[in-house]
């Protein structure tokens, strides 16, 4: 964002932002109005550059009358960040902590909120698949962003990230190698057809939707840290209402349950790798 | 020039945002340890560390100084007189009524957190009440950040480099930031301990 217009060119930089948030709301029916402001602010600064404009009014007026630029102004708001097997220890304490559990129900539904380009639905994937568990479960990976979910459905991944992907996964403590799980396709990899058969894509908004399906494992990472605590608590609504009782829900690794209001809705599991069980 | 005390008077910080690198540990026990309790403002730090391990940093830190210290987690009300690094792996951010807010975006100047991420927040959200000091370091992170702070009206520090253990990145935040001071770390605490136990 080196190329951004110098704060102080930018009195009503919140209230421009404000605008623009309602504006993508009335016509795009997107919302980012309770986002939190900060990592919000600092995006649309950066699509100011990008777009060669210099007042957020401006970029406004440009994603108003022309929808292609609004795509491109979503990818920008939208930024995805993952990677296979991201966190290790949160795999490791999911195939310790809840895996075990699940294994009990005949069948199961699993919910990747924000799946954004599918690194994480095909990790849970194929730990699932070393518990023996995959081919009696349903995973639902939703996203508000069509390109990512696109991404994500096609599940082809840049060749230099593979060491990064394998390096996660023996962390992780998988079983067998990585390699097992993907063919070399298009400069890239391709993850396998079966995995990606027992997984519905879908677009899910966590502020405007409402509960899909009843589910026993909500994973749902590094996502609630973009919304504000209003936001968030409607989102972890979501989550209570859509889970079986006793079922589970996974964060990111800095994110709590501590501040929200639905904090007496779910005990801890795993502190450590916020893991949560609903109690109510 | 004024005087940092007095410059403190005048801009009475609600945010102290430090950022470090390389040398961190050293510059950071010459200043942490010696703010007072009751300090009237909250204070974040961003330091380089590994996006892989839990940080060391609170955990070093907490005996060693009177304020509390812990690690900064998402949407938690900052105190003041209290010391919150960012967890590794994550930018930290606040919001302008001082709830603490994480990001996972892509890294800023080759790091997460990143300096300028932190101090730009910090500018927008608290403009001229907003002390920002940039200590030891090997890359130019922080630089950029401070000029915000700067340009928003706040106050700028820079650890004066032939203090510190390496002196990129304080003396890249003195060129693209014209900083109000350049002190040893040790000097600042004694400012900032003046300054805090008048407040």
């Amino acid at each position: 964002m080196n190329d951004a217009p110098a704060p102080d060119e930018q009195p009503d930089l919140d209230l421009e932002i404000d605008l623009l948030l309602e504006a993508i709301y009335r016509k795009y029916s997107y919302d980012f109005r309770r986002h939190a402001r900060a990592s919000i602010r600092r995006r649309v600064l950066a699509a100011l550059a990008s777009f060669h404009v210099d007042r957020v009014s401006l970029l406004q007026d440009r994603i108003l009358r022309d929808a292609e630029s609004f795509t491109a102004l979503l990818r920008q708001l939208t930024v995805p960040v993952s990677d296979l097997f991201r966190d290790p220890s949160y795999f490791r304490a999911l195939a310790q902590h809840v895996l075990p559990m699940l294994g009990t129900y005949a069948s199961l539904k699993v919910w990747i909120a924000g799946c954004s380009t599918g690194e994480e639905v095909y990790s849970l994937a194929i730990l699932l698949d070393e518990a023996g568990l995959l081919d009696r479960t349903l995973l639902y990976a939703t996203d508000i962003n069509p390109e990512s979910l696109r991404a994500a459905e096609a599940g082809v991944y840049a060749l230099e990230r593979v060491p990064g992907f394998t390096r996660n996964y023996q962390q992780a403590g998988g079983q067998r190698s990585l390699a097992d799980y993907y063919t070399a396709a298009y400069g890239g990899i391709a993850l396998q057809r079966r995995l990606r058969a027992r997984v519905t894509f879908s677009d899910h908004c966590l502020a405007t939707d409402q509960v899909f399906a009843e589910v026993h494992l909500v994973s749902c990472r590094n996502v609630l840290i973009y919304f504000d605590r209003e936001l968030q608590d409607r989102a972890l609504g979501l989550f209570r209402d859509s889970l079986v009782p006793r079922g589970f829900l996974g964060l990111g690794s800095r994110e709590t349950l501590r501040v929200s209001r639905h904090a007496d809705a779910f005990e801890e599991v795993s502190r450590e790798e916020r893991i949560y069980r609903r109690v109510a | 020039m004024t005087t940092p005390i007095a410059a403190l008077k005048a801009h009475d910080p609600r945010v102290l945002a430090i950022g470090a690198s390389a040398g961190a540990v050293e510059a950071l026990l010459d200043l942490l340890p010696g703010l007072p309790p009751g300090l009237p403002a909250t204070v974040l730090v961003v330091v380089h560390v590994p996006r892989d391990r839990r940080s060391a940093l609170p955990m070093l830190f907490a005996p060693r100084c009177v304020l509390p210290v812990l690690e900064a987690e998402d949407k938690i009300g900052a105190d003041p007189g209290h010391v919150y690094f960012a967890p590794a792996g994550y930018h930290l951010l606040v919001e302008r009524d001082g709830t603490l807010a994480l990001s996972s975006d892509d890294l800023v100047n080759m790091s997460r957190p990143s300096i300028d991420v932190l101090f730009e927040s910090v500018a927008y959200g608290f403009g001229p009440r907003t002390l920002g000091i940039v200590l030891s370091g090997a890359n130019a992170d922080g630089a950029r950040g401070l000029a915000c702070i700067r340009e928003r009206g706040g106050l700028g520090w820079v650890q004066d480099p032939t203090t510190a253990r390496v002196a990129l990145m304080p003396e890249a935040a003195i060129a693209a930031a014209h900083p109000d001071a350049v002190l040893a770390p040790a000097a600042m605490a004694d400012a900032l301990a003046q300054w805090g136990a008048a407040a």
